[in-house]
């Protein structure tokens, strides 16, 4: 367990326990501080206006569109009926009990009020939160096949697939992530929605072009670590296979694939943790994830401080959730 | 059964390094035939070049009357009738014992899970390894899993078995197993071609003795003339040197 440590004697309890309190006095006088300095500039923490952003509490009135007069109000139970006449017409109308606002006979103008109700809506952060839970996952699985075939492409023998592979590997890893984004969506974007708008079919939303990003992008790295994991597995594993008659694919799938993808777990985990993060960048292209969110959020609310902490305690919840679930896949592997 | 023609091959390494040298021999059906030699002196090379692990540069190879070297021969096909043990096993290691034997005999030769798994435990038992055919390659000794390999190999019903230096790896002590199998296919009459360093072996075994150095066929006879009489200076060399 851990890197040999030259033999040190065993450390006294005391001495253990001293450390870990130096360590939690670190961190509470880093939070300290950091509190302390805030308080000199005058921002004010309102924690409590941050929960509205998960879940609120919105009112819902139900409106009149006759001129008119109530004719019946029948509750039968939690729900009431109400049929409004008038401009020779008869409209009915459902409004639960409790917020019943007229009676029988009324004398009703278009946009009054009948009825209200309220309910629970989920937030902008939370709805952030799932935009980059779904694109996240969506890159994830494209770039894990697309890594799948170009580390297969990348130790081909065949000339064509393996220059395409390593075309693609250098072009995607030589340029920054933001780039590629703006190259997806304002390029290839604009292309592909065009084309589509003349051929009569409905323009893709910008959420595929941000999948579409991050797949390439991730799908390049995972091709690495894709080939390093099929190169380290010994080429007698290969030999053995081929000597029974498989064919190439066939060793490849039955023999080489299971076993390196038991020791690329970890890379890739790591990889697609940076993807994650590197969802950020696609509020650039008006796609509302969590940090353009947030970032929208700061703008109504101006409480800056405590939303940012939110945002990255979000982020923080997804990559270690994820880090955990790459966590159980190794350890069920490990007991095959 | 197998036939070389004037079979060369040089490794670029990247000093170039003639590996075979114009080698020509046959191997009967029913026949053990035992090759020896110092190291580097090309006999795993040979056995490789036989079912085109090494794509041999020149000459002609024949398993069954079928050109291995010719580019349209159908290899997979050929292979699964020339089994193959290896020095270092090489078993499956995500694999249990009897998955490792069944593998092949499903997705090469097409067999139900059940025919798969009969032949698999037959030839366990065959081996003397019945009971571990539940467990993974790594808890068994040397010994045992090179005994699993030669299973692996036999589930395809190969007409012929290469073994390349199969006890090599091995410590002393389980030697005595893995030859001990290969005795008895011997005795049924399986074709062998043994890459070994074994003499006793392949002094009860053999039925011809080749000896190489340098990438070429030295001597060739039946063992009782080639341990007691060979004729080569550099076999008497030789066999001074391990006997």
């Amino acid at each position: 367990m851990g890197i040999p440590t030259g033999g040190s004697p065993r450390r006294a309890k005391g001495a253990y326990f001293l450390w870990v309190a130096v360590f939690c006095l670190l961190i509470l006088g880093t939070v300290g501080s950091l509190y302390y300095a805030t308080q000199k500039v005058d921002y004010v923490w309102r924690w409590y206006r941050v929960p509205q952003y998960f879940f609120y509490h919105e009112s819902v009135a139900i409106r009149s569109e006759l001129d008119g007069e109530v004719k019946t109000v029948a509750t039968d139970g939690d729900q009431t009926r109400i049929t409004v006449e008038g401009e020779g017409k008869s409209l009915g109308y459902q409004v639960p009990s409790k917020g019943l606002r007229v009676a029988r006979g009324d004398r009703i103008y278009p946009g009054d009020v009948l009825g209200s109700f309220e309910r629970w809506r989920v937030g902008i952060l939370l709805q952030g939160l799932w935009v980059t839970l779904k694109v996240s996952l969506l890159a994830i699985i494209f770039g894990i096949l697309l890594g799948l075939f170009a580390g297969l492409a990348r130790i081909s023998s065949n000339p064509a697939l393996k220059w395409s592979a390593i075309t693609y590997i250098e072009l995607i890893r030589g340029s920054p992530l933001l780039v590629q984004i703006f190259i997806w969506y304002f390029v290839l974007g604009t292309v592909i929605n065009t084309l589509l708008a003349r051929q009569g079919i409905q323009q893709l939303p910008p959420l595929w072009f941000g999948v579409a990003a991050l797949a390439f992008f991730a799908g390049a790295y995972v091709a690495e670590i894709v080939r390093s994991g099929i190169q380290s597995i010994h080429r007698g594993q290969m030999e053995a296979a081929r000597s029974l008659g498989m064919s190439y694919p066939q060793a490849m799938v039955q023999v080489i694939l299971p076993q390196a993808l038991r020791r690329i777990l970890p890379p890739l985990a790591g990889q697609f943790i940076s993807l994650v993060k590197d969802s950020s960048l696609l509020g650039i292209i008006a796609i509302r994830e969590l940090t353009k969110a947030t970032r929208e959020v700061v703008t109504t609310s101006l409480q800056p401080f405590e939303l940012w902490f939110v945002c990255a305690l979000l982020y923080l919840i997804l990559t270690f959730g994820l880090s955990m679930f790459v966590q159980y896949l190794e350890r069920r592997t490990a007991a095959a | 059964m197998i036939e070389v023609r004037n079979v060369s091959k040089i490794f670029y390494t990247p000093e170039p390094i003639q590996a075979l040298n114009d080698v020509s021999c046959k191997i009967e059906p029913g026949e053990v035939v035992v090759i020896i030699g110092p190291s580097g002196s090309g006999k795993s090379t040979l056995l490789r070049c036989l079912n085109r692990l090494e794509y041999a540069d020149a000459g002609h190879i024949l398993i069954e009357g079928i050109e291995v070297l010719d580019p349209k021969t159908n290899i997979n096909k050929v292979r699964t009738e020339v089994g193959m043990v290896f020095q270092s096993f090489n078993l499956f290691p995500h694999k249990t014992v009897v998955q490792n034997v069944m593998l092949a005999q499903r997705v090469v030769r097409k067999r139900s899970k059940e025919a798969a798994r009969d032949k698999a435990m037959s030839l366990l038992d065959k081996v003397g390894i019945k009971e571990k055919a539940n467990v993974y390659p790594d808890q068994l000794s040397g010994g045992q899993q090179q005994r699993v390999a030669i299973a692996r190999a036999l589930a395809m019903d190969p007409k012929v078995m290469l073994f390349d230096e199969p006890t090599s790896a091995l410590d002393p002590e389980m030697i005595g197993e893995v030859l001990d199998v290969m005795k008895t296919l011997a005795r049924e009459g399986m074709t062998m071609a043994v890459v070994t360093h074994e003499m006793g072996f392949a002094r009860e075994v053999a039925d011809r003795v080749i000896f190489m150095d340098h990438g070429a066929i030295v001597e060739v006879g039946p063992p009782e003339h080639f341990f007691t009489n060979p004729t080569h200076e550099r076999t008497k060399l030789f066999l001074s040197q391990i006997l």
